[in-house]
């Protein structure tokens, strides 16, 4: 079974084809980094008006890629939820246009369950039950999953989420945008010598990740930082022991067989060596291409959704705030 | 009126509030630093809008959507750097609608928001006492001031 995924949840205009859930055909990406890197930041206007010059172009791309024609494909699958409202709408409309063209069934899919499916399209399979960090701009989600479909939400960030948490730090520290990349390259020339609190949240998993840039804010104005790299190792070892710490604590509390990691923050080089030196359980990751945002994660998570009857219909919308669980 | 809170709850009650006293079109301007509790104030506007799930930061998504007795769509400017970049953002159905708007990092954006508003100055005292400006424009946010004011009088009454 072959399905076309599309994704335009946030700055990435995505589209791939993905045979039985777990084979890549092709994972076209058009990145609007560098028009965004300029704002520091995604603005959502601008951000959906490239994807709008992009959609169709990248679709047309993947498909090529990819050596199929509409004949060969059985499904489109696209992100309706969570992101940003405008940016959704393009893939969403695009989805249903080719749905409701090519007589093709619709799967919509949420971008969190999307990106711990790229966990599918790696050379080991998953095993339930298993617990995945989803880390990214948006989101700090320790999610239990017991079987395809079926979530628990365990923890998640009460304030800011890791990867904004990276932005902010990056910003502070005058080292630019995207901040997770420019952080993890500073972090590798520097010593962690900066002391640093870790949010601590009683009878919780919930994460908090705002004391920490404060913490940040204090030595930047009090001048005490003197070495920029020393503080974004010591920032980056603060959220990378948190992040890790919590998701072990919990995947050995629920007795799950696997850890997963997932999401844009799963690209940090400290993040995945930490993860993976300190877990008792074996750990999957994904390849840093699937991590960040891409619609393979997409096309592999409707795979399996339709394997238990799921579909959408036209009445598809956007859900910029939809839940895992 | 100015009035010192002494920790985060205080900081959320005073928001909370706010929250109850919040009526359609509504619109709220925080200003203050980066870790001056502009998130932990609007925790409380949503408390007090009957909003249950968390108020997270927007600032990487720019604006977030709650909803609770009213709509709250929750701004950050804190990336924007420029008016244009903040008037390309298409806000007005946000400003000029029926939810509760609170803009984080207002002051940056002073020039293209509406002159009737409630502007909320924030100042960091120590880690965790804040102090609060909190300025009415317009007819609409003197009379919510007015009713605020038994509030903040129960909250700094210790």
């Amino acid at each position: 079974m072959k399905i076309l995924g599309i994704e335009t949840s946030c700055d990435e205009t995505a589209a791939a084809v993905v045979e039985d859930g777990c084979k890549i055909l092709s994972n076209e990406i058009a990145s609007q980094v560098e028009i965004h890197a300029r704002y520091g930041g995604i603005v959502p206007e601008v951000a959906s008006r490239q994807h709008t010059l992009s959609i169709i172009p990248i679709i047309a791309a993947a498909m090529t890629k990819a050596h199929v024609d509409w004949s060969d494909i059985d499904a489109i699958a696209v992100t309706y939820g969570p992101g940003l409202a405008g940016s959704l709408l393009t893939g969403v409309n695009t989805a249903k246009a080719i749905s409701l063209g090519r007589g093709l069934p619709l799967i919509g899919i949420n971008h969190l369950e999307g990106h711990m499916y790229a966990n599918w399209l790696t050379d080991k399979t998953p095993e339930f039950p298993l617990v995945c960090l989803i880390v990214s701009g948006g989101h700090s989600d320790l999610v239990l999953m017991r079987g395809h479909g079926d979530y628990a939400l365990l923890g998640r960030t009460r304030d800011d989420a890791a990867g904004e948490a990276f932005d902010k730090a990056a910003r502070l520290l005058g080292l630019g945008y995207p901040g997770g990349p420019v952080i993890e390259k500073a972090a590798l020339q520097g010593k962690d010598n900066v002391a640093l609190p870790k949010a601590r949240i009683k009878d919780s998993h919930d994460f908090s990740f705002s004391g920490v840039k404060t913490a940040l804010l204090r030595l930047v104005e009090e001048k005490k930082i003197i070495n920029a790299n020393d503080a974004a190792a010591s920032f980056q070892n603060t959220v990378v022991e948190t992040l890790v710490g919590k998701t072990v604590s919990v995947a050995l509390e629920y007795e799950v067989k696997q850890i997963l990691l997932a999401g844009g923050v799963a690209a940090n080089k400290a993040l995945r060596q930490s993860l993976t030196a300190h877990s008792p359980l074996p750990v999957i990751i994904p390849p840093m291409t699937l991590c960040t945002d891409n619609a393979a994660m997409i096309a592999a998570c409707a795979y399996y959704k339709s394997q238990s009857g799921y579909k959408s219909d036209l009445s598809l919308d956007v859900v910029p705030g939809l839940k895992l669980a | 009126m100015k009035l010192h809170t002494y920790n985060t709850e205080e900081t959320q009650a005073l928001g909370k509030s706010l929250g109850e006293l919040a009526q359609p079109g509504d619109i709220f301007l925080l200003v203050g630093q980066l870790g001056a509790g502009k998130t932990c104030l609007t925790q409380g506007i949503a408390y007090g809008l009957y909003i249950q799930d968390y108020t997270l930061s927007p600032t990487f998504v720019i604006m977030r959507e709650l909803h609770g007795r009213l709509p709250l769509y929750h701004i950050d400017f804190y990336r924007l750097d420029n008016i244009t970049e903040i008037s390309e953002l298409g806000l007005d159905d946000y400003l000029y609608g029926h939810g509760i708007c609170v803009i984080e990092w207002a002051e940056k954006g002073a020039d293209i928001l509406p002159d009737d508003h409630l502007l909320i100055k924030i100042k960091w005292v120590s880690d965790t006492e804040r102090a609060f400006e909190i300025t009415a424009r317009g007819d609409r946010y003197h009379k919510l001031l007015e009713k605020l004011r038994p509030a903040i009088k129960e909250l700094t009454k210790d």
